[in-house]
């Protein structure tokens, strides 16, 4: 069971391998794509690693509304181990 | 023959002939107990990739295949699935993972014929022709998709398109729109994916001899198609699976978005 603090720190790790970004410069407040640089192509990467990280399947209509650091953060706490 | 593999790797490995090595890499070429895509898993193994062949009838012919891959030296798995079937699909990718480590190269080879007249011509099988030759090839870009941009420049997809669906061919209307329609799945996706480093390319074969073609090549039809074409025969399965394994290797690294043909110079 992967405690919330546990959570924020891997999401942040994922967060910096797949846009190539220092940790420094992630908090909960930055958008993926005007903040962090992300294309399509590297949401739907970043997506990807979530999912094989914390075994859970985000379905499309979810991505959409995950646009911060934080709305993913909050989406993972709340799907964690809930595989499909 | 396995002494001879052996030797012929270690050849292509340690010469200007290594851009062309396969080794290292993994693929998964649908449709291939039989036909091009047969030849092209053999062509695939023998330049060093560890191959998945893909049927989704004739599974004992695809353990031949496999079997015969071993004997010359080759590493190769058969993996059962219907390229129509999305859930299928993700299943069978997910099974060539497990089983050889991960994906670089996809041929997208499976594939039917169904000729007709327009005014004969069956919507139904209009339907298993776009499910099959189109949409087949689109479930199973999708679904390798993440494997292949997770092998950056080493990721390649290659669809088998065909001669007719540059030129059109009456009585295969259906068949030449599904193959056209491969064309713009390429162009697309070679779009989409090259910022990974990942390449998308189309081969068109003209008349090449397989179960496909062998019942429409009789007789004077034939001789009628032999004087089409410039080098005056119909094309041999390896002729094609030899531009499929350029196309899969480093030696075709800045080749995107292209249609190689390999006709005989039937379309010039």
């Amino acid at each position: 069971m992967t405690s919330t603090n546990d959570i924020e720190t891997k999401v942040i790790a994922i967060v910096c391998e797949q846009l190539d970004v220092k940790a420094e410069d992630v908090n909960p407040s930055k958008t993926f794509t005007d903040d962090l640089g992300a294309d399509s192509l590297a949401i739907v990467e970043l997506v990807l690693a979530f999912e094989e990280a914390f075994g859970l399947k985000i379905p499309d209509a979810e991505v959409d509304s995950i646009k911060t650091v934080g709305n993913a953060i909050d989406y993972i706490k709340k799907n964690a181990g809930r595989a499909s | 023959m396995t002494e001879q593999a052996h030797a012929n790797a270690a050849a292509v490995n340690g010469s200007s002939l290594a851009s062309l090595s396969l080794a290292g890499r993994v693929a998964l070429v649908t449709g291939a107990s039989r036909g091009i895509g047969r030849a092209v898993a053999r062509t695939l193994a023998a330049r060093g990739a560890a191959v998945a062949v893909n049927y989704s009838q004739r599974e004992d012919a695809a353990r031949e295949l496999c079997e015969q891959i071993a004997s010359e030296g080759g590493k190769a798995v058969a993996v059962g699935f219907d390229v129509s079937d999305p859930a299928a699909v993700d299943a069978g990718v997910a099974q060539v993972i497990a089983a050889l480590g991960g994906l670089h190269i996809l041929v997208n080879n499976a594939g039917v014929s169904i000729d007709a007249l327009l005014l004969r011509a069956n919507p139904d099988d209009f339907s298993r022709l776009l499910d099959i030759n189109l949409k087949g090839a689109f479930n199973c870009s999708k679904a390798a998709a993440r494997h292949l941009l997770r092998a950056r420049a080493d990721g390649r997809i290659i669809n088998i398109s065909s001669v007719v669906g540059e030129q059109g061919n009456a009585g295969q209307a259906m068949y030449a729109a599904a193959k056209a329609g491969l064309l713009g799945l390429t162009k697309s996706l070679a779009r989409e994916l090259a910022s990974r480093g990942v390449t998308v390319n189309a081969v068109t074969p003209g008349f090449i001899d397989t179960d496909m073609t062998a019942a429409a090549l009789h007789g004077e039809a034939r001789e009628a198609l032999l004087k089409q074409i410039p080098l005056a025969r119909i094309g041999r399965p390896e002729e094609v699976a030899e531009a499929v394994a350029f196309l899969a290797s480093n030696a075709a690294s800045y080749i995107t978005g292209h249609v190689l043909r390999v006709n005989g110079g039937l379309l010039i």
